[in-house]
This record gives structure tokens, C-alpha cells and sequence, in this order.
């Protein structure tokens, strides 16, 4: 943009000191927050960033419970195609993975949800509640599937 | 910014204040805040009520899981699960799209499919959940 094309403000009325402000013509070009490039990487904005994922693919499983629902409703037969589906080896590791995902996002949950009452937010703290979770989920996980499991055995 | 370089555009004359004015929501962020804790709140029994209650059944199969699940008390549960899950998939969802989905015609087709679908699944969870129960009763 050449000085030219903008009259209505002459260089002049550049002063030092002015901070720019909503007011101006142009939008303020202010740095984004937080900047991944230069980010250093911590337990806090990582299991943010694995909150974020577990509960997007939790959401394809919020399909699944509802399929789930509707096979039982609609009968034998579609209840019996979706255990197919589901008792694969596919449907499985889809059903584990989803088992550490819930887990782990419930988990984390709390955590945010004690946040949010003021609860837990010192950054020492944050970091220890985080390795918490993260054993936590990862353990309940495995229980999970270890009754399950012996529930199809027995 | 002159108008022959701009083609038909006018200038704007109007400031980034003046142009936010009128477009609302800058006070409506709380109700979304308080829905999402509401239904995490409401989540967190439910959803470990439904997955340890199918550990403890004896097994999975059709007559096992309609019976647990027609049971009215535990037919309200579920009724109640997909309400919250929907909800809050969709108010999470929502976050989403608006934090990385800038583009304005993508972002509106995202949101509006978003609640369209959302909406669907609470139906459909819903009426299946009354359907197992009144079919089991009769």
C-alpha cells in the first residue's frame, strides 16, 4: 500500500507513543496464542491436545451406542449383525480403543472440572493430576477389558 | 486502499469496533460453558452406570441385554445417557469447528450438519430406547 493511496493519514500524525488501538482503520495484528512452532512442549497442553482428539472420537462412538440401541430394537437379527460387526477383530480394537479414549477423556474431565471450582489449577499441581490421569485411565482400561473379557469366557 | 485497485468494493470506512457492533454474542458465551459442565456432570455416573452394568450381566446376548435394558429405571438411564452424550458431543463438536473451520461457507454447512445430526441421534437413541421397553412389557 503506497503512502499515496491513503491521505487521511499523513505521517505527521504518527506519534511514537500511540498504541494501536480497536479504533483504528486497520485491524491490529496481534500474535496468535499459543504458537505450536515455538511452543515448549508440557503435560498440561498435551493431554489438552489428547482431551481434544478423545473427545472427537468419542463423538463417532456416540453413533455407535445409538446403533447399538437401535439393533436392539429393531431385533434378533440386526442385534446379532451388529455383535458380528462388533465381535471382529476390527469391531474390537475399534471397542479398545474407544475403552481408553472414554477413560481417559472421563478422566481428564474431572480434572478440567476441578479446574473450573478452583481446584487443582497451581501448575505443579496440574502436572502431577495430569500423570495421574493419564495411569489412571490407562489402568482402568485394562481392567475394563480384563472383565470383559472373562465375562465372554464364562 | 483506492477504488480502482479494489475493482467494485467501496472502501471501509467503518472501524473493526464498529463492524463487531450489531453481530451479537459476545455475552453468550456462558450458556454453552454451563451446558458442557452440566452435561459432563451428568455423563460421568451415566456413562460408568451403562459400562459396568454390561460387565455385570451374565452375558451379551439379545434376551439378556433387552431384559436389563426394558427394566423402566434402566430404560430412563439410557433415555438419559443419549440426551447427555448428544448434547455434549455436539457442544464439543461445536469448539471444534469454530477453532479450526475459519472458511465462512464450510463452517456454516458444519455447523448447521453438526445440530442436524446431533438432533438425529437423540431421536433415534431415544426411540429405540422406548421401543425395547415397551416391546419387552408386552
Amino acid at each position: 500500500m503506497s503512502p499515496e493511496s491513503r491521505p487521511q493519514t499523513p505521517p505527521q500524525e504518527k506519534a511514537p507513543s500511540r498504541v494501536p488501538s480497536s479504533m483504528d482503520a486497520r485491524p491490529v495484528v496481534r500474535p496468535l496464542s499459543p504458537h505450536v512452532g515455538i511452543y515448549r512442549w508440557q503435560v498440561s497442553n498435551t493431554l489438552s491436545i489428547i482431551h481434544r482428539a478423545t473427545g472427537m472420537l468419542l463423538s463417532i462412538s456416540a453413533v455407535v451406542l445409538v446403533a447399538w440401541l437401535f439393533s436392539l430394537a429393531a431385533g434378533q437379527t440386526a442385534y446379532a449383525q451388529f455383535g458380528w460387526v462388533f465381535g471382529s477383530l476390527v469391531g474390537q480394537l475399534l471397542l479398545i480403543g474407544w475403552t481408553f479414549c472414554f477413560f481417559f477423556h472421563l478422566c481428564n474431565g474431572i480434572r478440567h472440572l476441578a479446574w473450573d471450582a478452583d481446584y487443582g489449577f497451581d501448575k505443579a499441581v496440574a502436572r502431577k493430576s495430569g500423570m495421574v490421569v493419564v495411569v489412571i485411565s490407562i489402568v482402568l482400561s485394562i481392567l475394563f477389558w480384563v472383565l470383559a473379557l472373562t465375562q465372554v469366557t464364562s | 486502499m483506492s477504488m480502482e485497485s479494489s475493482g467494485l468494493k467501496a472502501p471501509r470506512l467503518k472501524s473493526p469496533l464498529g463492524q463487531a457492533i450489531g453481530h451479537g454474542s459476545a455475552h453468550a458465551g456462558t450458556e454453552h460453558f454451563l451446558a458442557q459442565r452440566l452435561t459432563a456432570i451428568a455423563l460421568v455416573p451415566l456413562t460408568l452406570w451403562l459400562a459396568f452394568s454390561l460387565l455385570m450381566l451374565p452375558a451379551l446376548d439379545f434376551y439378556t441385554v433387552t431384559a436389563w435394558a426394558a427394566a423402566p429405571l434402566h430404560a430412563v438411564g439410557l433415555a438419559l445417557l443419549v440426551i447427555a452424550l448428544t448434547y455434549h458431543s455436539s457442544l464439543g463438536l461445536q469448539v471444534v469447528i469454530e477453532d479450526y473451520v475459519h472458511a465462512n461457507g464450510p463452517r456454516i454447512v458444519l455447523q448447521v450438519l453438526l445440530r442436524l445430526v446431533h438432533a438425529a441421534l437423540a431421536v433415534a437413541g431415544i426411540l429405540a430406547v422406548i421401543q425395547i421397553a415397551t416391546r419387552a412389557s408386552l
